[in-house]
């Protein structure tokens, strides 16, 4: 049986008890050797990540998002099937993105914000792998297969600025995966994050369809609780 | 090669408030107008319907309704001597794109300017004297004064149906409204929006302190309206889902709910969308323009439309960058002090203060683009600056606009930006706190300005703006000011945790601050100090007009879009009373 990384990185998908910790995974894995499980409507393919770079993003976004009392972890709450989507997508692609040259460096300067060539699919790719290395020259081990409290020390050394990647910012690097991350698990669900609307409960989100014309009055200074509702409630 | 088209007798570049303002009135006396937009048409009822419209990640994160950078962006220096890097995407300020334009997705914030914002440098000099205006701080009057544009922004209010309590009306002071603001002859036209429990905090504390709280005034229909259009505007439901979208309820007021309809049965009309303009065709021997040239984003065809009258309301990049492409009036050169087309860009400076209370619940996702409890005893000059090291000010507000949680999570400073720590943090500020903000003006100075960019293309080839922009000490030394005085509101609402957020460094482009560009082609009284006259007429082509905040010889320490609005209402009236009956310069030297 696959570890839960290793589940993920085939391109299986964990079930999510809605508002609850999330399930263990199971013995339907898809595997060759249970041929019945491929049909699994569960099972999504990745669109544009390659398993190993999903395997990586599920650490990540885990250590971004982890498992507790208050909401399962990004990636049971599919933030890597969310950033895998928007990376094959338009997004992922450029658009919207002004990528005319000549580029010049930022020299340390974020004001201009990102003056990379690169289209996200490709920067975001570019730095699994540069992490990847910078992990496996000072670790010994790649990103997925460091301990919760090694990828902590990891991360934060980054956001710190005492990573340094040959080809790309690293802090610029972290800040984009966690912007995507942060997108996934507040999101609407219906881009495949923020599964069982798992962080609108965590903070008390209400959704759709947001009409409180007389809400805003008589719940003054008073909690205003519902089950949250997402735009597929409403198709 | 361009084909030329069948004339007509005006055409409109950019159909946004003022353009479609502009549409309503020269088709209202008669004329034949087309008008042209860059972007797609916009068709409310079915591109702004529940439940899609309630999308975070569609709309506000990705920017669904705004202009595309790839498409055309502008280029940032802070200083003369740096070399400009392209604003790869757009964050500090939204452009807007398609019919409707920034209207489409504005908050709803409907401000008048304050008397001495029109005639700024008159005002500063009698009460100060002409030596405490630095030399480098290029600010002027505006030529037309809050007199004579007081009926023109009344006009507004009653075609948005703005929400709202006067505090000055006629010169007798009216408690509960604003009593810094310039006389007004009448009530505004809807009841204030009910206000949220962090603008009633908000209200409590200025009041104590000393201050005028009074409920901003917003074109987010507190009931059903029609207005004086024939459009019916419905109530606003407090979706919390104004800036960056379309509105379902049509409760927000904007082109497309108050003057598209009769804009489309107003015989004499047409728009054509999906038109890109490149050119002010201007013949130089007689001043005048001739057309526009334009493309057309579908086809890839080249088209002259020839006309007798000109109009742009592109916003302040696409005006000021048509004029300098079409060589239109003297580029201006921030070194030499001299020309005018570019000069006196200005934005905004909005510092904020971040509140958190462990015993309120204040439901932030309840809210309305200009759901705002404000206080205006330090904006303009309504403070005495005698002592002060600085010149003007900005409103303090509290509003309760969204609560959108991709991009609306505040946790207490030093809280990770991620984690178990930043996890138990969210979920417990989620719903307990609230922003102070700070709306500091930006008075125009000399290196700050926009110019064809060396170096960078649209998608066409055509060089891009490029602007040289940055704070100055008078802006920083403002908003430390206006900062300290709303951290002190927020202590008197007993937060638990008052957070200053003051805006250092350089100018930054990625996070939002402000869609309050103005300038680069400023009114004035004459053409040595400007590119229009008072009525936004230019000085080198009499049947060519700009409208916009792109005449604002300087910015004010509001939301612009009422003052852009009554300046067009403005120039119609002077186009249609006094130009078509003798086509000729307004204003004579």
């Amino acid at each position: 049986m696959l570890d839960r990384r290793g589940f993920i990185a085939s391109g299986g998908v964990l079930a999510l008890v809605p508002g609850g910790a999330a399930a263990a995974p199971t013995a339907d894995v898809v595997t060759k050797d249970n041929p019945a499980a491929t049909i699994d409507a569960t099972v999504e393919p990745l669109y544009a990540l390659t398993p190993r770079e999903a395997e990586f993003l599920a650490a990540v976004v885990d250590a971004f998002i982890p498992a507790d009392d208050l909401s399962p972890s990004g990636s049971e709450c599919g933030v890597v099937a969310f950033i895998d989507r928007q990376l094959a997508g338009a997004y992922g692609a450029g658009a919207r993105l002004y990528q005319e040259g000549p580029f010049q460096p930022s020299n340390g300067q974020p004001q201009f914000g990102s003056q990379s060539p690169l289209a996200p699919l490709a920067f975001i790719r570019l730095g699994i792998a540069e992490l990847d290395a910078w992990a496996a020259a000072q670790c010994g081990a790649r990103v997925s297969q460091l301990s919760p409290p090694m990828l902590e020390a990891l991360l934060r050394d980054v956001e710190a600025g005492k990573v340094a990647f040959p080809r790309i910012d690293a802090r610029a690097f972290l800040a984009a995966l966690l912007q995507l991350s942060m997108e996934g698990f507040f999101s609407d669900p219906i881009y495949g994050g923020n599964r069982g609307k798992a962080s609108w409960r965590m903070i008390g989100y209400p959704g759709l369809p947001a009409t409180y014309a007389k809400a805003i009055k008589n719940h003054r200074g008073r909690r205003y609780e519902a089950e949250p509702r997402s735009i597929a409630d409403f198709l | 090669m361009a084909k030329v088209l069948k004339a007509t007798d005006a055409v409109i570049v950019g159909l946004g408030w003022t353009g479609a303002i502009m549409a309503r009135e020269l088709t209202r006396a008669g004329l034949d107008v087309v008008a042209l937009e860059r972007g797609p048409d916009r068709d409310p009822a079915a591109d702004f319907a529940l439940p899609a419209i309630r999308d975070e990640l569609r709309y506000s994160v990705r920017q669904e309704l705004m202009q595309d950078p790839k498409m055309e962006t502008v280029t940032l220096r802070h200083r003369l001597d740096d070399k400009a890097r392209p604003v790869r995407r757009f964050g500090a300020f939204l452009p807007g794109d398609g019919v409707g334009g920034m209207g489409t997705h504005w908050n709803g914030n409907t401000f008048r300017f304050l008397p001495s914002d029109h005639n700024l440098r008159t005002h500063l000099t009698e009460r100060y004297g002409r030596a405490r205006i630095p030399d480098d701080m290029t600010i002027q009057d505006w030529g037309v004064t809050y007199d004579e544009l007081e009926p023109h922004y009344a006009r507004f209010e009653a075609l948005c149906g703005v929400s709202g309590k006067a505090g000055n009306i006629g010169g007798r002071i009216q408690a509960g409204g604003n009593p810094f603001e310039g006389p007004r002859s009448g009530e505004y036209p809807n009841a204030p929006l009910v206000s949220s429990h962090a603008n009633e905090l908000f209200r409590r504390a200025a009041t104590e302190l000393g201050l005028h709280p009074f409920p901003a005034p917003a074109s987010n229909s507190s009931a059903p309206y029609r207005n004086p259009e024939g459009a019916q505007l419905g109530a606003c439901q407090y979706c919390g889902h104004c800036d960056r979208f379309g509105c379902e309820a049509n409760a927000k007021a904007t082109p497309l709910s108050t003057l598209a309809p009769a804009l489309g049965k107003a015989p004499g009309f047409r728009k054509v969308t999906n038109a890109y303009a490149t050119r002010v065709l201007y013949d130089a021997q007689t001043r005048r323009a001739t057309g526009v040239r334009y493309i057309d984003l579908r086809s890839g065809e080249t088209y002259d439309l020839p006309a007798e009258i000109v109009i742009l309301s592109a916003w302040v990049f696409g005006n000021t960058r048509l004029m300098l492409l079409s060589g239109i009036g003297q580029p201006y050169d921030p070194r030499a002090g001299t020309g005018v087309v570019g000069k006196n860009y200005c934005y905004q400076i909005q510092p904020t203060v971040q509140l958190f209370f462990k015993d309120e619940e204040l439901n932030p996702f309840m809210g309305a683009g200009g759901l705002g409890m404000v206080v205006d005893d330090f904006n303009g000059d309504n403070f005495d600056h005698a002592d002060l090291g600085f010149l003007g000010g900005g409103y303090i507000s509290l509003n309760s606009t969204n609560g959108r949680p991709i991009s609306f999570r505040p946790t207490p400073p030093g809280t990770p930006a991620w984690g178990a720590a930043w996890k138990r943090e969210t979920a417990k500020w989620y719903r307990k706190t609230a922003l102070v903000l700070c709306e500091g003006m930006n008075y125009a100075s000399r290196a700050n300005s926009i110019d064809l960019d060396p170096t960078y293309r649209d998608m066409f080839g055509q060089p891009l703006l490029r602007m040289t922009f940055n704070f100055t000490q008078n802006d920083r030394a403002m908003a430390d000011y206006l900062l300290g005085k709303a951290a002190e509101i927020g202590r008197a609402m007993n937060a638990t945790i008052v957070a200053p957020q003051p805006r250092k460094g350089d100018f930054n482009v990625v996070s939002y601050q402000s869609s309050h560009n103005t300038g680069g082609t400023i009114m004035g009284r004459t053409p040595a100090d400007s590119v229009v006259n008072r009525y936004l007429q230019s000085w080198d082509a009499h049947n060519l007009f700009v409208l916009g905040s792109s005449v604002f010889p300087q910015n004010a320490g509001y939301n612009p879009t009422a003052a852009a609005a009554a300046t067009a209402y403005w120039c119609a009236d002077a186009l249609v009373k006094t130009y078509l009956k003798s086509p000729s310069p307004m204003v004579q030297l």
